[in-house]
């Protein structure tokens, strides 16, 4: 490597607030604000037909579910992105964190043996079971996550990438096993009733926006543009962290893993602290997923939590674009609604336009397959690419060419050669 | 992982080797609470144990042969081919496919005579034939482009393509469990309290000739003597006249025949199958594939064999944690060999290679 690419300039800092950075926050709150003013102010005042266009295609529940994608998806960009370590079983987090939630938010309390309330918001009818405030129980499923992810990450260290995801592959299996055995039973004691689930979970007292009026109260099932609100500033936290993180030492440090673990400890990068920062923080961005999804049903069941949660939240990274915050965020949301909405609706409208009875949701495994081989074949750095992702996964591309051009060279020359004998 | 390779690491030693005592003593008590469940189990109920034993090891043939796929694709192109359990359950929908046509054509259930003999054995060819050209063509379409990409590349590749053979399994067979025909006896043999199903005995007249058939193959053919060199080192071989891509194909159309057998051999025995078959059982079996040690043919079959043998007793003695744990249990398995042993029972240490 030569001197100029290794000294590179760093932009002196501006004095004051850099506007760039205020380019998103900005961004991100008109966009939010948007979203609310016409779910909450405009919405239920427009005329049937519209309300239910609307209502059929963008349905605000749905943008909630992919905005707790899109959370965990930055989770998993951060340890997949950023620190290029394959996780298959990143489900196991958002399991964690959703059971997090219904432990310290419900009348469950382990089969009613423990029971206490700090600032929680029970049920008028509940008597028994941990009641937590919903910050506390942000609080402690970050911490039960961070604690999982390094549990999960430290005996991956050592190993070579594909066995790194093997062993998280294992534990997305086990975690969602024991959440779904876990009664009398499968474990000896009732620790997350198996297959009947917890709930209901407390409604939490957040901001309600019914019809145009705006009070604060707890929010009922159909309140969705208050949780809205409140995901939209978990996805906007987490978006933050994501981009400083980048930004600061420990990015700089994944990033150097990522592209060559080797280098990056000969030039002094923890490894082993780097490597089970990103386990922890990529976890506790799932477990903030696992909590607002948990808030979302109001109900914690273990049949959710498979391997194909783990593999869509992978496409999202992968077709978004790997370690681009914006990518990401793209590609969850788009392959969430695709998901949810978007291709029941496709088919509904085309087997009703055509008179034809095709179900497109089953053609879900089709598309969803289809996408990620083309796009690994044909747009490995995804739709919107990092710069340095697009340089590093079209590396031995680079290689191969610049190997045969010396041949070319020498082939050119000695026909010039020949040519001038003659 | 290449510890070695860096001076750092050097510095440290005293503490890397009270580590290593460490991890050596927590591997041998391990070891030996196994071994510990596995003796109580034994003098409780030694028929029942021997039961267990008896249909463990029928399925540790069948994970086996589905392991020796994923295993034969790891040691040439370092893949895991996640869509390889898929094309095994592919294997088992063509198999419940021919057969049952055959029952149409000859207008009645075969039963255990000649003909029926004869659709199994023609069934076992197709099954093999089937298998291996999707694998090939997978191979051809997807993979062969993205042999010099990184690692990441070829294994969201092989994940898409699970999830379109998945496809075709759904559109092929649904979304339920379905029954399915079988040609094979039923019943079972009682030998001193011991009960082993007649379907052992084809399962291991199946088994063990296709394992030494392909034993014969890697070894002694010239074919075999080529997949070994491009495993060792793709250029050296190609610079040895070895024609790589060919060989390549190969292997996976190997590897996919083994699926196809495994996949007759599943239906006929056990009856049923489902459109995500695959994923369950080509996660098992490729834990098996790690256990024995990664790359070693050898090993995919002990590694079958043993995780077979595990989740026959785990689901069937009184001290076993039940079919609902399996897959924790296997999981486990995977887990602690990959913490303990990386390399596998059978298979060497290698080195990462800068």
């Amino acid at each position: 490597m030569s001197q100029p690419t290794i000294a590179v300039p760093t932009p002196k800092r501006p004095q004051g607030v850099d506007r760039t950075q205020l380019r998103w926050p900005l961004g991100f709150t008109v966009a939010a604000v948007v979203v609310v003013v016409f779910y909450g102010f405009i919405l239920p005042f427009l005329v049937p037909g519209v309300r239910g266009w609307v209502q059929d295609w963008l349905p605000i529940s749905e943008i909630n579910v992919a905005l707790i994608w899109a959370m965990s998806a930055l989770g998993l960009n951060i340890v997949v992105g950023y620190a290029g370590l394959l996780d298959l079983g990143y489900v196991a987090f958002w399991a964690l964190g959703g059971y997090t939630t219904a432990w310290l938010m419900s009348d469950f309390g382990f089969g009613g043996k423990v029971n206490f309330n700090i600032f929680g918001s029970p049920g008028a009818a509940s008597t028994t079971g941990i009641h937590l405030n919903l910050v506390l129980v942000f609080l402690a499923a970050a911490g039960v996550c961070a604690l999982f992810g390094v549990i999960i990450g430290a005996p991956t260290l050592r190993l070579r990438s594909d066995y790194l995801a093997l062993v998280t592959l294992g534990f997305g299996e086990i975690i969602p096993q024991i959440f779904r055995n876990g009664d009398e039973d499968g474990l000896g004691f009732n620790l997350t009733n198996a297959t009947l689930g917890i709930g209901p979970i407390d409604s939490m007292t957040f901001v309600r926006i019914n019809r145009g009026d705006v009070v604060v109260g707890k929010l009922n099932v159909f309140d969705h543009v208050g949780r809205f609100i409140l995901f939209s500033l978990l996805t906007a936290l987490i978006i933050f962290v994501s981009l400083r993180l980048r930004q600061g030492r420990l990015g700089r440090a994944w990033l150097a893993i990522r592209e060559d673990e080797l280098a990056a400890s000969a030039m002094g990068v923890p490894l082993m602290r780097a490597k089970l920062a990103a386990y922890a923080v990529g976890a506790i961005a799932g477990g903030i997923g696992g909590v607002a999804y948990a808030l979302h049903l109001g109900r914690m069941l273990p049949d959710p939590f498979t391997f194909a949660v783990s593999i869509t939240l992978l496409a999202m990274v992968v077709l978004g674009g790997m370690g681009n915050v914006w990518g990401v965020l793209l590609g969850a949301l788009m392959i969430s609604w695709f998901n949810s909405t978007g291709l029941p609706q496709i088919g509904d409208s085309f087997n009703s336009a055509f008179g034809t009875n095709v179900n497109f949701p089953s053609f879900n495994f089709l598309i969803f397959g289809g996408v990620l081989v083309l796009m690994m074949l044909f747009r490995r750095e995804g739709l919107l690419p990092e710069s340095r992702t697009r340089l590093v996964l079209h590396e031995g591309e680079a290689g191969d060419t610049q190997a045969e051009e010396p041949e070319q060279e020498l082939v050119d020359e000695t026909t010039v050669k020949s040519g001038d004998v003659k | 992982m290449a510890q070695s390779t860096t001076a750092a690491a050097r510095l440290p030693r005293t503490r890397l080797n009270l580590s290593a005592y460490g991890e050596r003593i927590a591997g041998f008590t391990i070891l030996a609470a196994v071994a510990a469940w596995l003796a109580i189990n034994f003098i409780d109920n030694p028929q029942q144990f021997m039961t267990a034993s008896v249909i463990g090891i029928s399925n540790g043939a069948l994970y086996a042969l589905i392991a020796l796929g994923y295993s034969l694709v790891y040691g040439i192109i370092e893949l895991i081919n996640f869509a390889h359990g898929d094309l095994f359950m592919l294997g088992t929908l063509l198999s419940a496919t021919v057969v049952a046509a055959a029952f149409n054509l000859f207008n009645e259930p075969v039963g255990m005579g000649a003909l029926g003999w004869l659709v199994f054995a023609g069934t076992l060819v197709l099954a093999a034939a089937f298998c291996a050209s999707i694998n090939v063509t997978i191979e051809f379409l997807a993979y062969r482009r993205l042999r010099h990409a990184p690692k990441l590349a070829p294994l969201i590749t092989a994940v898409g393509m699970s999830f379109i053979l998945q496809f075709i399994g759904l559109k092929w067979n649904g979304s339920g469990q379905k029954d399915q025909p079988s040609v094979l006896p039923q019943g079972s043999i009682d030998l001193g309290g011991v009960q082993i199903d007649t379907n052992f005995f084809v399962v291991l007249a199946v088994v063990i000739p296709v394992l030494v058939l392909m034993t014969w193959i890697v070894t002694k053919t010239r074919a075999g003597k080529a997949m070994r060199a491009t495993a060792q080192d793709p250029d050296a071989a190609r610079l040895m006249g070895v024609n790589v891509n060919r060989i390549i194909s190969f292997t996976f159309a190997m590897g996919g025949a083994l699926a196809g057998i495994a996949g007759l051999m599943y239906e006929q025995v056990v009856t049923t199958t489902r459109y995500d078959l695959g994923l369950q059982l080509g996660l098992i079996a490729f834990t098996a594939a790690v256990l024995g040690g990664i790359g070693s043919l050898p090993g995919a079959v002990l590694g079958g064999v043993l995780i077979g043998l595990i989740q026959g007793l785990n689901e069937g003695v009184k001290y076993g944690a039940g079919q609902r744990w399996t897959q924790s249990v296997v999981f486990s398995i995977l887990i602690l060999m990959l913490v303990f042993r990386p390399a596998g029972l059978l298979g060497k240490a290698t080195r990462e290679k800068v």
